[in-house]
């Protein structure tokens, strides 16, 4: 709790920053308003004038947050304009997609740890997979599944189940290697065969492994069905929210779905970071 | 049929020889490690273009490697100018100025812990977020040219550099701070001879996890409005048209820009961290 102080001032620095920018990147509407009405603007009467476009190029905090009340709690979930409706679509493909990438994941890492040939063959690709931009395929993968007649949820979470992937094979490829050696000779001085030597030390082991990659693929399977959401022309979904606040110049449409895109990030990271606690703390790892 | 007979076959055969290979003495040495991985794409390669040619999968679904590789190669001009638009001055452009303002700031907030407590649990936060997200509005605010593309990379590459960058300043320990303060070193000194070569290893991390969220940040960010070249309109555009060729060439050669934008900062970090033990082998 001592750097809860810190982090406030640093979180109340950037609020004063973002009114200031706010300020001072709306200015320059009113005073064209101004010229156009054949007045001139002095200071104290531009600064009230540009917390409260409609259109603003920066919106103040505040409208944010009026628009997230809005969009939130008083639209009801139902609507294609609450927030909680597109939120639900862009999560419910995210975690489809996570739950099936992390699955294969640690499938394809348990065949590596036990297979040299896989090791040797596979390994080099997921790891180089890492360093390119898989984000690019999104679009084809959608408009091709949709032209095979594919549409909705599925291709978005291919898209994400891809993303989240690879970092779990790596990942757990450490962490079922990471007992050592002496760990593995004991459990061979106790005859144990290959299986039991994966699920009773292997498997263990990995889990503080497991979670940190479950973190990151999290992450990465989010902003996955998010590109996931632009290319099929705005349907539903925070991605087609920011595409269509884009469109139409609602830039205080887009910081609502960029907050709501946040805070789903924040809670996933957050929900497995609980998990993980829990889980490593009845294991025994965690004091 | 023949062709997917054939493909079976030559899965089986590459898979038998990477078996053996990964068993015999080859294994061991760099040539094999190379080999192994090697055979295993260049079987996949050929086993995707037996099985579109067998099953006469349409170009529209998924395009031959053969047919990739002639569009690659009739289009390289086309390419270049793509590459240059979006890697060259877009991502490459963005890489410097967000991590080079990464690295100043936690030069900047490492002499006050305040600070540092206040900024890297947030700038972890921020770390986890979908950045991309903003893309839209920094396009709104700095046009659809290649300035926009560099300003979504900055926002993306600045929290991880900084995150690793202010762990990497705290990386040595108080035994060597304590001999530099010994010596009279100023506070200059022993930042440029001590601390920041200790924090290499940390900083190149950032680095490297940067390099491919720059090529992320500026190719989606072209999905949101840009001129008409650039590799994220080439592949929006050509998924539109439904010529699907097009689209994996582009694709490949983002894949080889982000390998080789990888690769060089891998490199130079070996250069610059030479000492360290991951280095040394």
């Amino acid at each position: 709790m001592k750097s809860a102080g810190p982090v406030l001032t640093v979180l109340i620095a950037i609020l004063a920053l973002w009114y200031a920018g706010a300020v001072w990147m709306n200015a320059q509407w009113v005073r064209d308003q101004a010229e156009r009405a054949g007045q001139t603007v002095t200071w104290e009467q531009i600064v009230p004038q540009t917390m409260n476009q409609s259109r603003p190029v920066l919106p103040a905090p505040h409208q944010v947050a009026v628009e997230l009340w809005k969009a939130v709690v008083v639209t009801p979930p139902t609507s294609k304009r609450s927030l909680i409706y597109h939120a639900w679509v862009t999560l419910s493909a995210t975690l489809l997609g996570f739950a099936i990438g992390t699955g294969a994941g640690i499938l394809l890492a348990a065949g590596i740890v036990h297979n040299r040939a896989m090791d040797m063959s596979v390994m080099p690709w997921a790891i180089a997979s890492q360093t390119i931009p898989i984000l690019a395929v999104a679009p084809m993968i959608i408009v091709v599944l949709n032209s095979i007649g594919i549409t909705g949820l599925v291709p978005k979470a291919i898209i994400s189940a891809y993303l989240s992937f690879f970092p779990v094979v790596v990942g757990m490829v450490k962490g079922f290697r990471s007992p050592d050696a002496m760990q593995l000779d004991l459990l061979k001085t106790y005859s144990a065969s290959r299986m039991q030597a994966f699920w009773k030390l292997r498997l263990p082991s990995s889990m503080p492994y497991l979670f940190a990659s479950l973190k990151v693929g999290a992450a990465a399977a989010l902003v996955g069905t998010i590109v996931g959401e632009l290319p099929t022309g705005a349907v539903a979904g925070l991605g087609a929210r920011l595409l269509s606040g884009s469109y139409y110049g609602q830039t205080v449409q887009i910081w609502a779905a960029l907050f709501v895109a946040a805070a789903l990030a924040a809670g996933l990271v957050i929900v497995i970071g609980m998990v993980q606690r829990v889980t490593l703390r009845r294991m025994g790892m965690l004091r | 049929m023949t062709w997917l007979i054939l493909a079976a076959l030559v899965w089986a055969g590459g898979w038998g020889l990477n078996v053996a290979l990964s068993r015999s003495a080859l294994a061991a040495t760099r040539g094999g490690r190379l080999l192994v991985p090697a055979i295993f794409g260049a079987v996949i390669l050929f086993v995707w273009e037996a099985v579109v040619r067998g099953l006469n999968v349409p170009g529209v679904i998924l395009p031959p490697p053969t047919a990739i590789a002639e569009r690659l190669v009739e289009n390289v001009p086309l390419f270049w100018q793509d590459f240059q638009q979006t890697f060259l001055k877009g991502a490459l452009g963005g890489y410097a100025i967000g991590c080079s303002a990464a690295i100043l700031t936690a030069i900047a907030i490492d002499r006050s812990p305040f600070l540092q407590r206040g900024l890297l649990p947030v700038g972890n936060f921020v770390a986890a977020l979908p950045i991309v997200g903003i893309a839209p509005i920094l396009v709104m605010w700095f046009g659809f040219d290649w300035q926009s593309k560099a300003a979504v990379v900055v926002v993306m590459v600045y929290f991880p550099v900084l995150v690793n960058t202010v762990a990497g300043l705290a990386a040595a320990d108080a035994m060597q701070r304590d001999l530099m303060a010994t010596w009279s070193a100023s506070y200059g000194q022993s930042l440029l001879k001590l601390r920041l070569p200790a924090a290499m290893p940390f900083i190149f991390n950032g680095l490297k996890i940067a390099t491919t969220l720059a090529l992320i940040g500026a190719i989606v960010a072209e999905f949101f409005g840009s001129p008409i070249k650039g590799m994220g309109f080439r592949i929006s555009t050509e998924v539109g048209k439904l010529s699907l060729d097009m689209v994996w060439a582009e694709i490949t050669v983002a894949a080889l820009a982000g390998s080789a934008f990888y690769g060089l900062v891998a490199a130079v970090e070996k250069a610059v961290t030479f000492w360290h033990p991951s280095q040394r082998g």
